[in-house]
């Protein structure tokens, strides 16, 4: 059973610290939701995984069943069985989707899939998330919608099938339809067991169809609240005001300052809330 | 001349987008001259409207490297094919599929009939070339016409004319491959109505030095469209022109070049409006990668007085894959009548795009086989606007193969 290990990570991105000591596990078959405020370092944990040379690790570790994650390059990391599907996919002028999907596939699995066996696979694949056969032609993301583009997303996570899934904002953007075609496929991915899932979102809506067992907040850099999904819920409600006063607070306390009331309110206004 | 109002009209429809992304992006600063006349030229180097054009050598001075046009390309390299001091010593191999041929000579009278030579080394090979190429096109060809060039070690000078008759559709292919000192015009003679694609394919060995002008003349409502793509060699330098014979007509210019370490890859276009309502679109590429690795693409637009209704653009964009290498980039448009449809002109030199890089090697892909994938891409979307697929899926086999001995790239 494949797990993810995540210990007091600290990142910082051009010598600004984003993230101050995460620690999370994840296995597989467990789905895990991240929710936290704009800004707050969701995404800089997701690519700090998956190994983006714009974040600089400055402490702390990741392992994944027991290997060093961030020893490895990007590519090692996604052959190890890491996945991200990004908040902002990249467009790859030129370079066809059907082109794109079997060098990853090549690449992950380790010997290139049957071009007969591979065509009937991907077509499958495309059906099952309602995709135009016709985008197999068209150049990676390139004038795709943002719904389009997530879609794409997640034909790759079912095609990769990783051990380790991160999805970042992958329901940011779709349309209900959409969000319900998304979500099976993450479930689809979800229901083999061999795959851990961890959903950075905003919105509870996706939670009505893809239930988490762990729900994280996640402010400041650092996970400060988990539950389960009733959570979320909560979350929706009050928003997180309470988290970032607290945090505000906590950093007043670091800073040697009084740890009055006042002060706190005060350092708590300076940040915009979530709305 | 053009009154204020006029240039002030000019001025709203034409689109310039500058950015030079990355350090080492020689984007030089490129020019729109609006209002131009012979007389009073913007920029004397500039101006197309002056320059001088004849079939004898003897009325150019010689080459010194300081002429606008030639302030790119490192003379010593052509090895005396631009001053008459290589003297040619064979002819190049040719094989020809898809048409019947004609061995033609300088006194043909098709020769010199759409190219007047704008320097000194077309001008010598114009005269002295030994056997020439005349493929005549009529009616449509389902097959594209091939003229397989090889080297095998001499300096030769040559000349194909490509004669295409009224409503005739067909596409010409010269390779060009082996080792040789090779000066060698090409002239297309497109009729009223006539639809001709012209590919120059440079898959030179790596020490061969190939110049060629190659103008063509476009019909009333025909279409014209040149593929250049350049990847072997130690000097190539193409001037593909056009002019066109009559209203209504189009030029398309497709063009890639890799040049690898060493490499001088340079092409120079110049579109020359003189009828009303005709229409030109350039696109070109290139990559270079590897210390001396250069690329020069210098796009000349002029639209004469006369040549009301013009629709013209020209894209430029160049991929610095080591910072050891250089591409220039010189887009000019001249425009003398206030009466056009569209121009403009686009150029930009960047780095490699490190996002997407990050993007495929997320998905497995080896930083190596990303970058292949990345450039591959990066010209591929050149090729696609051929629409000869057959064509297409065998220039892609090309760069493949380029780019698969190519020096890999370091990370
Ligand atoms: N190059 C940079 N220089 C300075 N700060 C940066 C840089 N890149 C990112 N950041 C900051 O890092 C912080 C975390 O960004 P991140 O994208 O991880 O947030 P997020 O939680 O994913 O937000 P969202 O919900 O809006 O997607 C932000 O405050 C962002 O401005
Ligand atoms: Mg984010």
């Amino acid at each position: 059973m494949a797990v993810l290990e995540i210990r007091d990570l600290h990142v910082s991105v051009e010598d600004k610290q984003i993230l101050a000591g995460v620690n999370l596990t994840i296995r597989a078959g467990e789905t895990h939701a991240i929710m936290g405020p704009n800004g707050s370092g969701k995404s800089t944990l997701a690519y700090s995984v998956a190994g983006h040379p714009k974040y600089t690790i400055t402490s702390g570790t990741v392992t994944l069943d027991g290997e060093d994650v961030l020893a490895m390059s990007v590519d090692e990391r996604a052959r190890a069985g890491l996945f991200l599907a990004m908040q902002y996919p990249v467009e790859v002028p030129g370079v066809t989707v059907s082109n794109f999907l079997r060098s990853a596939a090549t690449a992950v699995r380790g010997e290139a899939p049957k071009l007969r066996l591979w065509v009937k696979e991907q077509k499958q694949a495309m059906t099952a998330l309602e995709m135009d056969p016709a985008f197999a032609s068209r150049n990676v993301n390139e004038g795709f919608s943002g719904g389009e583009k997530k879609r794409h997303e997640i034909l790759q996570l079912e095609l990769l099938k990783p051990k380790i899934a991160i999805l970042d904002e992958t329901d940011s953007g779709l349309d209900v339809d959409a969000l319900r075609v998304v979500s099976e496929g993450v479930n689809r991915v979800h229901a083999t067991g061999e795959t851990g899932t961890l959903l950075i979102t905003h919105y509870t809506r996706i939670l009505k169809y893809i239930v988490p067992d762990f729900v994280h907040v996640f402010v400041a850099g650092r996970i400060v609240e988990e539950g389960g999904k009733e959570l979320a819920d909560e979350l929706e409600a009050n928003g997180y005001a309470k988290y970032l006063a607290a945090d505000a607070a906590d950093a007043a306390d670091a800073a040697g300052a009084a740890p009055d009331a006042a002060g706190a309110a005060g350092a708590a206004l300076s940040r915009p809330l979530p709305v | 001349m053009a009154s204020a109002d006029a240039a002030l009209s000019i001025a709203d429809v034409i689109a310039t987008e500058r950015d030079a992304l990355g350090k080492q992006g020689h984007t030089s600063e490129g020019s729109i001259a609006v209002g131009v006349t012979p007389s009073t030229p913007k920029n004397p180097a500039d101006a197309r409207v002056t320059r001088m054009l004849s079939r004898d050598p003897d009325a150019f001075a010689v080459i010194t490297g300081r002429e606008e046009d030639w302030r790119f390309t490192p003379l010593a390299r052509l090895h005396g094919l631009h001053d008459g001091t290589a003297a040619p010593t064979g002819v190049l191999e040719v094989t020809v599929t898809g048409a019947p041929v004609e061995t033609i000579g300088p006194d043909h009278p098709l020769v010199g009939s759409a190219l007047t030579p704008v320097d000194k080394a077309a001008a010598l090979a114009l005269r002295d070339f030994k056997e020439g190429q005349l493929v005549t096109l009529d009616g449509e060809l389902a097959e594209p016409v091939v003229l397989s060039f090889r080297g095998t070690g001499q300096v030769s000078y040559g000349h194909v004319v490509v004669d295409a008759k009224p409503f005739a559709k067909a596409v010409v292919v010269l390779e060009h491959t082996g080792q040789a000192l090779h000066s060698g015009n090409v002239e297309v003679l497109v009729g009223d109505g006539a639809d001709v694609t012209l590919v120059s394919l440079q898959e030179w060995d790596d020490s061969s030095v190939h110049l060629s002008a190659q103008a063509a003349v476009v019909g009333r409502d025909a279409r014209f469209t040149s593929v250049v793509v350049s990847l072997g060699g130690d000097l190539v330098r193409l001037n593909p022109t056009v002019t066109y014979a009559g209203p209504g007509g189009s030029a398309e210019f497709l063009g890639l070049a890799f040049a690898d370490a060493g490499q001088h890859l340079e092409h120079r276009l110049f579109v020359d409006h003189e009828a009303r309502n005709c229409r030109s679109r350039v696109t070109y590429k290139t990559a270079v990668q590897g210390e001396g690795a250069h690329t020069v693409w210098i796009g000349d637009v002029l639209i004469r007085a006369a040549a009301e209704g013009t629709d013209t653009y020209e894209l430029n964009r160049n991929l610095l894959l080591t910072p050891d290498a250089r591409a220039d980039s010189v887009p000019n448009l001249e425009i003398e009548t206030g009466e056009i449809a569209g121009a403009g002109h686009a150029s930009a030199t960047g780095r490699f795009d490190d996002e997407q890089l990050f993007y495929l090697q997320s998905r497995g892909i080896t930083a190596d086989e990303a970058r292949r994938i990345v450039v591959l891409g990066f010209f591929t979307e050149i090729l696609q606007q051929i629409g000869v697929p057959s064509l297409e899926e065998r220039l892609i086999t090309a760069i493949e193969n380029e780019l698969g001995t190519a020096a890999q790239v370091p990370a």
